[in-house]
């Protein structure tokens, strides 16, 4: 067990420290941004690519900073952004350029990576569908060559942010016949297509993030395909590798339970403080048991990663319990603010900004969206434990 | 930073895990249980030889002078195996105290036995965090007077180190006049507890512990964190048994494991125990490198093991169906073991508390 940092890492805190102080004043307002959206301002995200803090292993031929991949230095600049509550910038589409790096043409990577980096071209993704929710691979949306264009006909579901995106990547079946996971191709391409129609599908929360998208003979290039036909869903399985690295960060995790802490010493019930109540107190502190463990489930997972190894079961857990805690995190604040925590929508006696309601909703969204808890608790009983798969039901 | 075990805890591990599970199978610990003795002799000395009880003590006392993250991980091995045979108090929390507050002659006179396993070291701290049935322990001119519940690896202890009210650490021998002892009969067959009482009884006070709480509450710290860590292993070793039984046993013409509700309660397990055991590891590694944090991290690892024990040993009781709840199968071993852990050295909501305290909450 060491759990310092060796002097090289010390020394590139520091120096991401100094970066801080000095450019602090330029960042966007942070209270103002949404983890996941692509609203970096993009000369906050120019100056975090030229210092190596955004953008950090993306080769510099493709407009990133160019260094090896580092996950400590990764995860030191996540920290100390977080520390300093100052929003970090983007690699483009987490998602997607990974994806274009690692299975993308020469002149794929050319057109799409450097644009994304800049911020410049935005991302939504094509997966769901109302018939394919957990189970994606039986998606319908069709795409046939007609010449040298792929033509779409279908709909897509869920699709955060595809009023804004500049382009989609997108899941089709191409070989009807195919077995299933072997009849998919992933095409790209511009939201400005011809045939494409976005239905904004409000959300509990009130905003219109998610969108239902219709197809109708949308014509694209033959060659906006990455990988080759039919190997689509081996490159969305790279996508999704990377998106799920994402969710149920236990640092943040900590930072939102000590919001909570300094709200119940604040927040008072007929005269006494939140804290001071031990029926509260304890469902606070069972949560904090709770997240120590996460967190140091998380150095562990991190130290596997260092050394390539394979974390196991430590990470199979993460975004269920994660997603658990902030959901349940959430929903302890709200009690604590009792009714004071109905308040939505910018209400006079907001707390936070309305912060731990949405936080509520968007929770229990994180729950679900990206691989539902019961399918995380699938995939840890077959894949970590070893247990078997549900006998196959014969299509009707 | 590395938070991983090293190249030598991983074998301390394989040594202590790899002999318990050839010496120390259930038929090994129905005999102890059944016959109620107070622990597996054969299993008693074969660790001392493998430097168990001297895990803590200093070489120059004969021990072998490691540090609480090997403490941690034999007690995982030995809640793992249900191993008959004392620990938490006599292994751990008496060592603790003796190097914290010993004189020089105390610790040479125990130390060194406790290191070589000729003595057992019954703790009586009870009391101390929990008051039942009892008004404790006073101390006033060498003697003490009061009853003691609960003297973790009590029952046939050679010496105790009971806490009087005013956080003395006093060394009891069980033989001399004013000591009546009284083996308690818990659902644990494989862990002892004893009621002691003392009427004028003669105690050797640990020179460090006079007007001095801080030893008291070391101890009872260390001992906490080895409970949840015997916890950590009992409950991996019931999702262990739960897993295997669920890819054998035939129901409806198919393993149970492949049906969701029992698929889901065996990851339930998983995720709920997993971090855990990270949370072990940093408390131990914690106590001594983090100081500042070790007693809450202390308090957090107690409490939730306990909760996180409870739901496996439930629910790991459930999956082997009506086996579960039979004397046959035996499951019930582990299932005591968490369940002694739990309330032992605090419930988990006393300990909450604790750790509500130790951030001035309150």
């Amino acid at each position: 067990m060491d759990l310092e940092y060796s002097p090289e890492y010390r020394e590139f805190r520091d120096e991401v420290r100094t970066f801080l102080d000095e450019n602090k004043h330029r960042a966007p307002n942070a209270a103002r941004m949404i983890p996941g959206r692509p609203n970096s301002p993009k000369e906050w995200q120019q100056l975090l690519i030229e210092h190596g803090y955004a953008a950090r292993t993306i080769p510099k031929e493709y407009g990133g900073y160019g260094a090896e991949p580092d996950i400590l230095k990764t995860r030191i600049i996540a920290e100390e952004f977080a520390r300093a509550r100052v929003p970090t910038g983007h690699s483009g589409d987490n998602r997607l350029v990974p994806t274009v790096l690692e299975l993308g043409t020469e002149e794929q990577k050319q057109w799409l990576v450097p644009p994304s980096v800049r911020g410049e071209m935005t991302w939504c993704q094509g997966y769901s569908e109302p018939g394919s929710g957990s189970d994606l691979a039986s998606l319908s949306t069709k795409a046939e060559l007609d010449g040298d264009e792929w033509v779409i006909n279908g709909q897509k579901i869920w699709t955060s942010g595809a009023q804004n995106a500049d382009m989609m990547f997108c899941l089709v079946r191409t070989e009807p016949d195919a077995p299933k996971h072997n009849g998919i191709s992933y095409l790209v391409f511009s939201m400005d297509t011809p045939g494409i129609e976005v239905r904004p599908l409000v959300s509990m929360m009130g905003d219109a993030f998610f969108n239902e998208v219709f197809f109708t003979d949308v014509r694209v290039p033959k060659d906006q395909i990455i990988g080759k036909r039919g190997e689509g869903w081996f490159v969305a399985n790279t996508t999704l590798r990377y998106e799920r690295g994402g969710l149920g960060d236990p640092n943040e995790a900590e930072n939102r339970l000590n919001r909570i802490v300094d709200m119940m010493k604040r927040e008072t019930v007929s005269g006494e403080r939140l804290i001071d109540n031990p029926i509260y107190r304890d469902r606070l502190l069972k949560l904090q048991g709770q997240i120590l463990a996460m967190k140091f489930n998380g150095m562990r997972v991190l130290s596997h990663n260092i050394k390539g190894e394979e974390p196991g079961m430590a990470r199979w857990i993460v975004k269920l319990n994660g997603c658990e805690l902030n959901h349940q995190m959430a929903g302890l604040a709200i009690d604590v603010l009792g009714e004071l925590g109905l308040l939505y929508d910018g209400s006079d006696y907001l707390r936070d900004g309305g912060f731990w309601q949405a936080r509520y909703m968007l929770d229990l969204g994180l729950i679900i969206g990206g691989g539902t808890a019961q399918i995380q608790k699938n995939m840890i009983g077959e894949r970590a434990l070893g247990l078997p798969k549900e006998p196959k039901v014969e299509a009707a | 930073m590395d938070f991983a075990l090293s190249e030598e805890q991983r074998m301390l591990q394989d040594s202590i895990s790899g002999y318990l599970e050839s010496a120390c199978p259930l038929t090994r610990v129905r005999e102890v249980a059944e016959a109620r003795d107070d622990r597996a002799e054969d299993v008693w000395e074969e660790l001392t030889n493998l430097g168990v009880h001297g895990v803590l003590i200093d070489e120059d006392y004969g021990g072998v002078g490691l540090g609480y993250l090997e403490a941690a991980l034999i007690a995982e091995a030995l809640g793992h195996a249900v191993a008959p045979v004392p620990y938490a108090a006599s292994s751990i929390m008496a060592p603790t105290a003796l190097a914290m507050a010993g004189s020089d002659e105390q610790k040479e006179a125990w130390l060194p036995r406790i290191a070589g396993g000729e003595v057992v070291v019954g703790v009586g701290v009870t009391e101390q965090i929990g008051r039942r049935e009892t008004e404790g322990v006073t101390s006033a001119d060498g003697k003490l007077n009061g009853k003691a519940m609960f003297v973790l690896d009590g029952a046939s202890a050679d010496i105790l180190m009971i806490a009087s009210d005013d956080g003395g650490l006093h060394l009891v021998d069980p033989n001399s006049p004013g000591v009546t002892r009284n083996k308690l009969k818990t659902i644990d067959r494989t862990r002892t507890v004893a009621e002691v009482v003392l009427d004028g009884a003669p105690g050797d006070v640990l020179a460090g512990s006079v007007a001095n709480r801080e030893p008291l509450l070391n101890m009872i710290d260390v001992g906490r964190m080895i409970l949840a860590a015997d916890t950590l292993g009992a409950a991996q070793s019931m999702l262990g048994k739960s897993v295997d039984y669920a890819k054998e046993r035939r129901q409806f013409n198919r393993v149970i494991g492949s049906f969701q509700a029992v698929k889901h309660m065996c990851a339930e397990m998983a995720a709920e125990l997993e971090p855990c055991r990270s949370l072990v590891w940093y408390t131990a590694h914690a106590y001594t490198a983090i100081p500042e944090e070790g007693r809450l991290m202390a308090c957090h690892a107690k409490a939730h093991l306990a909760e996180v024990g409870k739901f496996v040993a439930r629910k790991s009781t459930e999956v082997h169906g009506g086996m579960g709840i039979t004397d046959l199968l035996g499951l019930h071993y582990w299932f005591k073991r968490i369940g002694f852990n739990r309330q032992l050295l605090g419930t988990p909501e006393l300990v909450r508390e604790e750790a509500a305290r130790v951030q001035q909450w309150i």
